[in-house]
């Protein structure tokens, strides 16, 4: 076994460190050294986007990156998304659109649509779909995930608005 | 009719968001590996490289010594315990970890138990094991070949022959064929593939050597028959044995049977006394995990020179794998495949399938469908559209023409089957409607003037689902009734258990609005609870869309029985007999007075306080519900396609889908339900497929190679319905999540062929992809 290494990352906001072998990988670190379970693994070949988090402001697949490279980095992930108890308009949207079934590609999804709007924060039907294209959902048929994007968008542009 | 209730109250068809939701995204569910035990160990699995051959020796020294590992268990330690074969659920047996041979590629041949996923995986590498190739088989069609190496030296049979089953009247069938001035053959391949949920399958068991009771969390799609399996074969007393189903990333068929990783952790836990965690990677899960389908079928269809049809033979060879793990509980070898006559009027029918072992994942599961029905939905819908085209008749007015009629219900199928309910030509109409059929072929007709290839296919399915009634259908015997228990609070709030296990279906929303129906306590104040041994009635799990036919069914009963002592109570609250009063959503009111009534939530709180002499103390009450038939959904789809010549690819333009599951509980989650049973119909007709090579080398093991459909690959589903109570479920309700991936790949198959007939295609088989049908218009001339 490798010498452990310390990865100090900042989560959700909160700084956070362990001591992991070189060859841990993000999502492992994220979940059982850090304890954040929300980060799904649902592939072992980088498709299927359940282990989306979002570092240092870009979506990653965390199952495709050693813990020890996101070292220094800012992490977010489904379980930061609630701000001051507020759902965050895309968790909204995912629950009035009824873009989720059986919830495992959920955070997933949630991040992906994170990073989409930080990029785009308009984007067309096409936009999203191409937006959500690395993560696979079996259950929804995406159709509902896209509606959901949509409402976080006019909520946002609500927002503004006011 | 079912009395509408208000918002608040929130009962059967109102779009009411789901109460799971909250924890999903928040990233708070519970899945199987969010279980983290103290002092927890992991499992990982040692797989052959080799498709078939003989085990000459395991050497797990290397392996052991590296510092981490606590065990290592192979075929012969589990030999010891009578452990190295396990039964299946239909009559056979398959190894759990490999004495003697091995029979497919990534089959389990030793368990290794580390400290950490990381060492196992590494000590798993570790293990030497000799092997010695033996000749495979691959090509069911070659099984019983008498050059044929025989795969299963276990069975005195020595044949890979594994069964032969027919149903329906052969002679009279042979009559018609004779007499038939027209016939139509076509032979389709319900391909190989898997379910592949989100979520993997795995488990953490932990034995507790003091208390002597073993916590299996498990991805089980049936928990309580899991615990009884688990007794028999294990030995171990059921009282002991709790199985928790914590939320489940989908299951789609594939979390239905027992795998080897479940009972070897279970195995590890029971030796080393520690919590032993064990999640399959993707990989696993599509090498050695639940396969589906494999049917090689042939429909011929006999018929008069009107297109009246009068007669379907069906002759099908059906690849099991390595062993017989089809995970099924009807009495019949090939679940409910003999509802092939589908839709239609048939006078006669004959259906036989032959099971055959291969070098291949062994299984059969149902995906997404009762068992077997995708497939037979598939054969008909082709083999109707095959006679169409023959005939040269519309698809659509040729299915109208031998629609199975409103007024024959209930329909006996000359296979045995009595259809509950249906209005085929209805839901046709409808779709036909909204898709805008006439209009739709005119624009065909032009486009093939200019050379353009547009295609429009039809499906008019009909499901059988919420198995099932006890004299078809059991699991070791156990009968396949689904369970209710509701337990109403002294405010007026309720819990419900039931035997069913939602993995994604969203029964904690849909359960409490039957019980809000039914009682009137809004759904917002009923908690719904499944998966937990130890907490809820017996029951036999979620597949083939049995829980609203089902545990539905017994929810109502129970609520049911709940009405009728808060009736009791109320004629004492109100000093009246119970004849005097009359039951309004929520309440209980004097006949002629309606001022004088009591609420649902005065008379629980009455249950625990003021109870009439002679009445036990408590509201609360079970219900196991046996269906006395199955319920049988229906719809039509029509899909329309256009295809590029130049790179065969097929874009799905439109996709209608108009489904009758009777009374809905609730319009949201049955439109979510069919969008994602349509999305994986897109991905049977066109993506998936489990495909082995000449050695018996797997070729769809992971997601590189076996595709699933992108929110970008997925079309926009435009859905609509119509309503054909079953009149047998209590609130005329048939169950609705399979209808989709039953009824579609017809469709998406159907709309291809449409699009190419003129130039004499008749069938492609599945999964459809460009490549194919680029070769065929090469072939055709149409492209260089």
């Amino acid at each position: 076994m490798a010498k452990k290494q310390t990865v100090h990352v900042k989560l959700n906001g909160r700084e956070r460190e362990a001591n992991v072998e070189p060859r841990t990988l993000l999502v492992h670190f994220i979940r059982d050294h850090l304890g954040l379970t929300g980060t799904h693994v649902g592939c072992d070949t980088s498709n299927c986007g359940a282990c989306t988090v979002v570092l240092d402001g870009k979506n990653i697949k965390s199952c495709t990156m050693f813990a020890v490279q996101a070292d220094g980095g800012e992490l977010l992930t489904v379980e930061g998304l609630i701000q001051g108890g507020q759902w965050h308009p895309l968790q909204d949207g995912f629950k009035q659109e009824h873009g989720l079934q059986c919830g495992f590609c959920t955070p997933g999804m949630l991040m992906s649509s994170y990073a989409l709007l930080q990029r785009n924060p308009e984007p067309t039907e096409e936009e999203i779909r191409w937006g959500i294209s690395g993560n696979l959902c079996r259950c929804t048929g995406y159709q509902n995930i896209v509606k959901a994007v949509q409402f976080a968008v006019g909520k946002a542009a609500a927002g503004a608005a006011k | 009719m079912i009395t509408k209730t208000t918002p608040e109250v929130g009962g059967m068809g109102h779009p009411i968001k789901r109460k799971e939701d909250a924890r999903f995204i928040q990233g708070k569910g519970n899945y199987v590996d969010d279980v983290h035990l103290p002092g927890m160990v992991y499992g990982h699995m040692v797989r052959s490289p080799y498709a078939h051959a003989r085990l000459k020796s395991i050497n797990t020294e290397k392996a052991k010594k590296l510092p981490g590992v606590l065990a290592i268990i192979t075929g012969e330690d589990l030999a010891k315990a009578n452990l190295a074969w396990m039964p299946t659920l239909f009559f056979d047996k398959q190894m759990v970890l490999a004495t003697g041979k091995v029979l497919f590629q990534s089959q389990e041949v030793a368990f290794v138990v580390a400290e950490d996923q990381y060492t196992a995986a590494d000590a798993a590498e570790l293990v030497e094991v000799e092997y010695e190739e033996l000749p495979v088989l691959v090509d069911p069609y070659k099984a019983t070949d008498p050059d044929a190496p025989i795969l299963r030296e276990d069975r005195e049979e020595k044949s890979n022959h594994i069964f032969h089953w027919e149903v329906g009247d052969r002679a009279a069938t042979e009559k018609d064929f004779q007499n038939a001035p027209v016939k139509a053959t076509v032979h389709a391949i319900s391909q190989r593939c898997h379910p592949a949920p989100l979520e993997t399958c795995g488990c953490v068991a932990d034995y507790n050597k003091a208390t002597e009771k073993l916590t299996i969390y498990l991805t089980s799609q049936a928990p309580h028959a899991h615990r009884t399996l688990f007794s028999i074969v294990g030995g171990i007393p059921e009282q002991n044995i709790r199985v928790v189903s914590p939320d489940i990333g989908g299951g789609f068929g594939n979390k239905v049977p027992i795998y080897p990783g479940y009972v070897c952790a279970v195995v590890a836990s029971l030796t080393l006394g520690v919590p032993v965690k064990w999640i399959e990677t993707r990989s696993e899960n599509l090498q050695s995990t639940g396969f589906a389908r494999d049917y090689h079928m042939t429909a011929e269809i006999a018929a008069d020179q009107n297109g009246k049809v009068k007669a379907l033979r069906v002759k099908t060879l059906a690849d099991h794998g390595a062993f017989n793990a089809a995970a099924q509980p009807t009495k019949f070898p090939a679940g409910l495949f003999s509802v092939c006559t589908g839709s239609y009027d048939f006078a006669n029918s004959f259906c036989e399938v032959d099971g055959v072992y291969t070098n291949k994942a062994p299984g059969g599961i149902a995906y997404r469908c009762s068992f077997r029905i995708t497939e037979a939905a598939y054969l008909i819908e082709r083999a109707i559209d095959v006679l169409a085209a023959q005939l040269k008749m519309d698809p659509a007015e040729f299915r109208r023409k031998n629609f199975i009629q409103p007024d024959q219900f209930p329909y006996k199928t000359p296979l045995g089957w009595t259809y509950d309910s249906g209005n085929y030509e209805g839901a046709m109409n409808k779709a036909l409607e909204m898709v805008g059929y006439k209009e739709l072929r005119k624009e065909q007709g032009e486009k093939r003037k200019k050379g353009e290839l547009m295609g429009i296919g039809i499906s008019s399915f009909t499901e059988a689902v919420g198995a099932g009634p006890a004299h078809t259908f059991d699991i070791a015997g156990i009968k396949m009734f689904d369970s209710a228990e509701i337990r109403v609070h002294p405010t007026g709030k309720a819990i419900c258990r039931m035997g069913t296990k939602s993995q994604g279906q969203g029964h904690e929303t849909t359960y409490a609005q039957i019980v809000a129906q039914e009682l009137g306590i809004p759904a917002s104040d009923v908690i719904i609870e499944e998966g937990d041994t130890d907490t809820a009635p017996y029951g036999l799990g979620t597949y083939a869309s049995r829980s609203t036919p089902t545990s539905g069914a017994a929810t109502a009963m129970a609520a049911r029985k709940i009405r009728d002592k808060a009736k009791k109570i109320a004629a004492h609250l109100l000093e009246c007999s119970e004849e005097d009063l009359e039951w309004e959503t929520g309440k209980f009111f004097v006949k002629g007075a309606p001022s004088k009534s009591k609420t649902i939530q005065e008379i629980a709180f009455a249950a625990y306080t003021n109870i009439p002499e002679g009445l036990e103390a408590g509201l609360e009450a079970v219900n196991y519900y046996d269906p006395p038939n199955l319920t049988f959904p229906f719809g039509t789809y029509i899909c329309v396609t256009d295809i590029d010549k130049g790179t065969g690819e097929i874009k799905v333009r439109r996709f209608v889908a108009v489904d009758d599951c009777g009374n809905v509980i609730n319009p949201m989650i049955v439109e979510g339900q069919i969008h994602g049973g349509l999305t994986e119909g897109l991905a049977i007709a066109f993506m998936q497929l489990i495909d082995y090579d000449e050695n018996g080398n797997v070729q769809g093991g992971t997601f590189m190679d076996y595709l699933i459909p992108t929110a970008v690959e997925t079309p926009h589903w435009e859905t609509g319905s119509t309503c054909t109570p079953s009149p047998h479920h209590p609130f005329g309700a048939k169950g609705v999540g399979e209808s989709p991936n039953v009824g579609s790949p017809a469709a998406f198959v159907n709309s291809v062929v449409d699009a190419l007939s003129h130039l004499g295609v008749k069938h492609i088989d599945m999964p459809i992809t460009p490549w194919k049908v680029w070769n065929i218009l090469k072939e055709k001339g149409v492209v260089n």
